[in-house]
């Protein structure tokens, strides 16, 4: 374990952003976390999260694909990916980083997507130990600890200044780098920090929350539950959840015509959109009852189904926070397939 | 003088009944107007929608106006009036958003006025070229 | 703090439940937390004394859910309409967008609502308790040992700091004491930008609207916003986006929302209140609402139902289009 003093942080950033392009959360003028590119003089957020959560990074809103013009009858293709640069996130909480993990699951099986791979190989993540866990905190409902993140590197903050463990080879080659600047020592604060923590955790009011009623091969169990309808009875249909969601990652292909060729481009879509997945028989899912079944099924039960058990949700508690009527997924967990207590 | 200064591009909508004429007449009278100035026909200036307006910007127009029949001379009664009101809050809007407020412009031309539509293009040709490019409704993607 | 209790609306929906004049009630139902409140339909006593709520956390306005369940529920829909609530009410009204004749509308006064990212401000995150108290909200968290008194005033949205009416223009039973129309300060924030010069308002909305992840929420929880199939969702309309793509579409966006609505928005300051980036959405339709103000009358949307909007309307003597700018723009 290797350690920087507060006061040589700035010289740290500096350092990374040397041979990367380092982003980290920083505040913006109203006081919400959002990442930006480290430049001179950048303050490093206190906040325990970002608003947006950082797939942006690997899977952006929206990417341009390709181009293409016709010509005659013959089509020129130009492959206009934007090929990102080296670059470090800073400050991943526990739950975000898993979400990779579950976003690999998709994008990286057969056939492996070579947007997403390409700034998969490029990012380096420097996750960080959470120590002031919040309400709407439900990761340890599906196994992620948040004093012990996963990442590149795992780093954890305290009053003496930052700590940092490598995990890979990429988290080391990015310490070793960074060798002037930190010390070697014990792990003596991190435990301490980490005991702390945990005792935190354990009274947040999500703390209890059960996945046992979900998985793989529930299905039949929970599709045809009562409890949907009243559920999604007020759900606006807006794409707030999924789009603040650090682990959904259904897109749209489209095209764009700008009147000399067209840009191919993906972008973010959202299964609570009317026009989600619209094929030229219609649409397969025709109510918001459907529309937000589909959503948390696949989360907890379609997705466990096909990827060893592991959940897509990872507690990170920002639908919780931003969803315009306050339903979400503790609320769906706690309803559908009867009360855990009953 | 700049080898590549680039002309501005300005859409006019201009209504069937009066301002299309007006154009026209401009056009048999010899009267000289700016050939950047594209004309759109509409049936009548209140059939612009502010999507209209919104989609020239991006596709690289650098200045947009509507011409309509005077108010009163509308052929359709009272469609310059519904148009005049509509205008005026969106410009006003843009404007708010901080987009050069010389860049819009309604203007009412009669089917007999081609030397008022000439020297109303000419007018917003030359301010609009002195904004230059239009940059804070651009579409980058449009761009060559 | 609310001057009405939840009780007294348990006791009234249930009434009107038994005695069979409605056959369902939407009101605000508790959640995890204490701020989390959900808008949902209750259709026995029991569901609502288990879990209808109404506090400092009741801010979501029921009018546009009428538009769907109205067709739905058979029987009549009891709905509790805060002042404001009721303008959106009437001028869905006006628009025909649902059966009067199928609703029971009970006005309910409002002492404005609390804003919860407000709160956690002033009392720090990690909240588990919240309790109304006379001196403001007494807020327990993880990491504070006694609660933290946030006094009302600075916990009010700002929509409910500038609110603009107590008056209840729409009920048929009214609970509790009318309130007045208000003079409210609402303008002054569209004052301030318009006498920036245009530079700083493009940097200004440049920032804000760049934040835009367009989630819909703003469209999808207006009240003003009940076309069946937006131009932006519809495929063939041209103008169908999912993503803040480049520098453009989310300004065309915004702009056309905010027009679709002008002269028919309430200001009922949902837009602002939902968006999960946090733009001042309202800024945009007050905006509107001055200009029409200013140049075509004092005009309320939703005041009285059946008057027509000022942007289908007209007299002969409108202002020219180029004449609107003058308002101590620092370039003119």
């Amino acid at each position: 374990m290797r350690k920087c003093t507060a006061a040589n942080l700035d010289k740290l950033f500096a350092a990374i952003a040397e041979n990367a392009a380092l982003y980290l959360p920083v505040d913006d003028e109203k006081g919400t976390a959002q990442y930006k590119k480290w430049a001179e003089g950048t303050v490093m957020s206190n906040a325990l999260n970002t608003a947006k959560s950082p797939k942006d990074f690997f899977f952006p809103q929206s990417e341009d694909l390709m181009k293409f013009k016709t010509q005659g009858k013959t089509i020129e293709l130009t492959d206009i990916r934007d090929e990102k640069e080296d670059f470090v996130v800073f400050g991943v909480r526990a739950c975000d980083v898993r979400s990779f993990d579950i976003l690999d699951r998709v994008f990286l099986v057969d056939p492996r997507d070579s947007y997403y791979a390409s700034r998969r190989e490029k990012g380096v993540i420097v996750s960080l130990a959470c120590s002031k866990p919040t309400e709407t905190c439900f990761c340890s409902a599906f196994g992620i600890d948040a004093t012990n993140p996963a990442g590149d590197v795992t780093a954890w903050k305290t009053e003496e200044g930052f700590f940092f463990k490598a995990n890979t080879e990429k988290g080391e080659k990015l310490m070793a780098s960074l060798e002037g600047l930190t010390e070697e020592c014990t792990e003596e604060a991190v435990e301490a920090q980490k005991a702390k923590t945990a005792a935190i955790l354990e009274k947040l009011p999500l703390a209890d929350l059960d996945t046992d009623k979900f998985g793989g091969g529930k299905t039949a169990e929970l599709f045809n539950d009562p409890a949907w309808a009243e559920l999604s009875r007020s759900c606006l249909g807006c794409g707030t959840c999924t789009f603040v969601c650090p682990t959904c990652q259904c897109y749209d292909i489209k095209d764009f015509n700008t009147g000399r060729e067209v840009i191919r481009y993906r972008c973010w879509d959202s299964c609570m959109y009317s026009e989600f997945t619209r094929m030229a028989h219609g649409n397969n899912r025709n109510s918001q009852l459907e529309r937000f079944r589909q959503r948390f099924m696949h989360k907890l039960v379609y997705y466990p189904e096909n990827n060893e058990g592991i959940f897509g949700c990872v507690g990170c508690g920002r639908c919780l926070a931003k969803c315009p009527i306050s339903m979400n997924i503790v609320k769906v967990m706690k309803t559908v397939g009867g009360k855990k207590d009953e | 003088m700049q080898v590549n200064e680039k002309k501005p591009l300005i859409v006019a909508f201009c209504c069937n009944w009066c301002s299309y004429a007006g154009a026209d007449l401009a056009g048999n009278n010899r009267l000289a107007y700016p050939a950047d100035v594209k004309i759109i026909r509409v049936p009548c200036s209140c059939r612009v929608n502010p999507m209209f307006i919104l989609r020239a910007f991006q596709r690289g127009a650098d200045g947009v106006i509507i011409c309509g029949c005077h108010p009163g001379d509308c052929h359709y009664t009272s469609g310059n009036y519904f148009t005049r009101r509509r205008m005026a809050m969106l410009f006003s809007m843009l404007d708010y958003l901080g987009i050069e407020k010389e860049r819009t412009r309604v203007e009412w031309v009669s089917a007999a006025e081609g030397a008022k539509f000439a020297a109303t293009m000419n007018d917003f040709a030359e301010k609009v070229a002195a904004l230059g490019e239009n940059k804070r409704l651009e579409d980058l993607r449009c761009k060559r | 703090m609310q001057k009405i209790t939840r009780e007294v609306l348990i006791e009234k929906a249930a009434s009107l439940l038994n005695e069979g004049v409605v056959s369902a009630v939407y009101g605000w139902k508790k959640g995890e937390f204490v701020y989390d409140v959900t808008p949902a339909l209750f259709t026995t006593t029991e569901e609502l004394e288990k879990e209808f709520v109404w506090g400092d956390f009741c801010g979501a306005n029921f009018s546009k859910y009428l538009v769907a369940s109205t067709r739905k529920i058979e029987g009549k829909i009891l709905v509790f309409l805060k002042p404001c609530d009721t303008y959106s009410f009437n001028q869905l009204l006006t628009e025909h967008r649902f059966d009067r004749e199928k609703v029971y509308a009970v006005g309910i006064p409002c002492e404005g609502m609390a804003d919860v990212s407000k709160v956690k401000a002033a009392a720090g995150e990690g909240i588990i308790a919240i309790e109304s108290t006379e001196e403001g909200l007494a807020v327990t968290t993880l990491y504070n040992d006694a609660p933290v008194v946030v006094p009302y005033a600075e916990a009010l949205a700002e929509r409910c700091i500038n609110c603009k009416s107590k008056k209840h223009v729409a009920y048929d039973e009214l609970i509790g004491e009318e309130g007045d129309v208000l003079e409210s300060g609402r303008f002054d924030q569209v004052a301030e930008l318009e006498a920036m010069t245009p530079d700083e308002r493009f940097a200004f909305w440049q920032n804000e609207l760049s934040k835009c992840i367009r989630c819909n929420a703003c469209r999808d929880v207006c009240p003003a916003c009940t076309c069946e199939k937006c131009v932006f969702n519809n495929p063939v309309s041209g103008a169908e986006t999912k993503a803040p793509m480049g520098t453009f579409e989310e300004k065309m966006f915004h702009i056309i929302r905010a027009f679709h609505v002008a002269g028919r928005c309430t200001d009922c300051g949902e837009c602002s209140r939902v968006c999960p980036q946090d733009i001042p959405l309202h800024l945009l339709n007050r905006k509107f609402i001055k200009d029409i103000n200013t140049h075509y009358g004092e005009y309320q949307a939703g005041a009285e139902v059946g008057s027509r909007a000022p942007l289908v309307n007209y007299t002969t003597e409108d202002v020219e289009p180029c004449d609107v700018f003058e308002r101590g723009d620092k370039n003119a």
